[in-house]
């Protein structure tokens, strides 16, 4: 079968950091190139990395355990992680694992960016 | 689809990671099928991707020619309609004991698949296999059946 395309489909600048547009399922295919690319992009040291989660319908407790490292990450170094645009579905994953009390997440990009 | 006697969907896959999305798609299926909600069904198709994921990562330890069969049973009885989900493998030297989920205060990588799919399913069971020829996992979730309007 084909290999999985970047997971990673755009990135912004912002004034502080960092937006990071994911797109398509995140499991236990796609969160290895997810990791690598997010891992990636922490180089740059933003002091806000927002991910956009709107163009991901599905992401299980690899994807989550991704998003984790990255906010270990941004913790450590004092910056911050926030996760907006959930869909419900992958809403519910966060709620499930009490992670929603651990990650800063917000409705939308423009609230992700004064959060 | 009118579901009213028990319909069954066999597949049968090795433990590619690309094959799981094609499973999990087929879950969602029989749940929307089982009338349930979109977000329900959603709920559905994760459990089965930990589930699967949980045999090839844990179970066959990334190796892509293990033997996986997955079994859909949609079933309407007492008013419900229950989905029944099937994951056989022939994992070896897999300790039942060892499969649960771990406190979700620890907030670090890892271990919660378990956990998603107890959440998520109302009910989950391990067992062996006969002749310890790996595990088999049985996962049910039940929906009301609307009711009757004449």
């Amino acid at each position: 079968m084909a290999e999985s395309a970047n997971v990673v489909q755009a990135t912004e600048t912002l004034d502080d950091g960092l937006m990071v547009q994911l797109v398509g399922e995140i499991d236990l295919t796609s969160s290895p190139r997810l990791r690598t690319e997010l891992m990636t992009l922490l180089e740059s040291n933003p002091e806000r990395l927002v991910v956009d989660l709107q163009s991901v319908p599905l992401m299980d407790s690899s994807g989550v355990a991704t998003l984790i490292e990255v906010l270990q990450v941004q913790r450590n170094a004092g910056r911050k992680l926030v996760l907006c645009g959930l869909q419900e579905k992958v809403q519910s994953v966060f709620e499930i694992t009490r992670l929603n009390e651990v990650f800063l997440i917000v409705e939308d990009l423009q609230s992700a960016k004064q959060a | 689809m009118d579901v009213m006697d028990p319909a069954e969907i066999t597949i049968q896959l090795k433990s590619k990671p690309e094959l799981v999305c094609i499973v999990r798609s087929a879950a969602e299926t029989a749940a929307l099928a089982c009338k349930m909600d979109p977000k329900a069904a959603g709920q559905v198709k994760l459990a089965v991707t930990e589930a699967l994921a949980n045999v090839m990562n844990h179970g066959y330890k990334g190796a892509v020619d293990g033997p996986i069969w997955v079994k859909l049973t949609i079933e309407e009885k007492d008013n419900r309609c229950g989905l029944h989900i099937q994951i056989e493998d022939e994992c070896q030297g897999v300790d039942l004991s060892k499969i649960k989920s771990r406190p979700l205060d620890e907030v670090r990588p890892g271990g919660l698949g378990v956990h998603i799919m107890q959440q998520i399913m109302d009910t989950v069971e391990y067992q062996q296999r006969p002749a310890g020829r790996g595990i088999c996992l049985r996962m049910s979730k039940y929906t009301e059946a609307p009711e009757q309007t004449d």
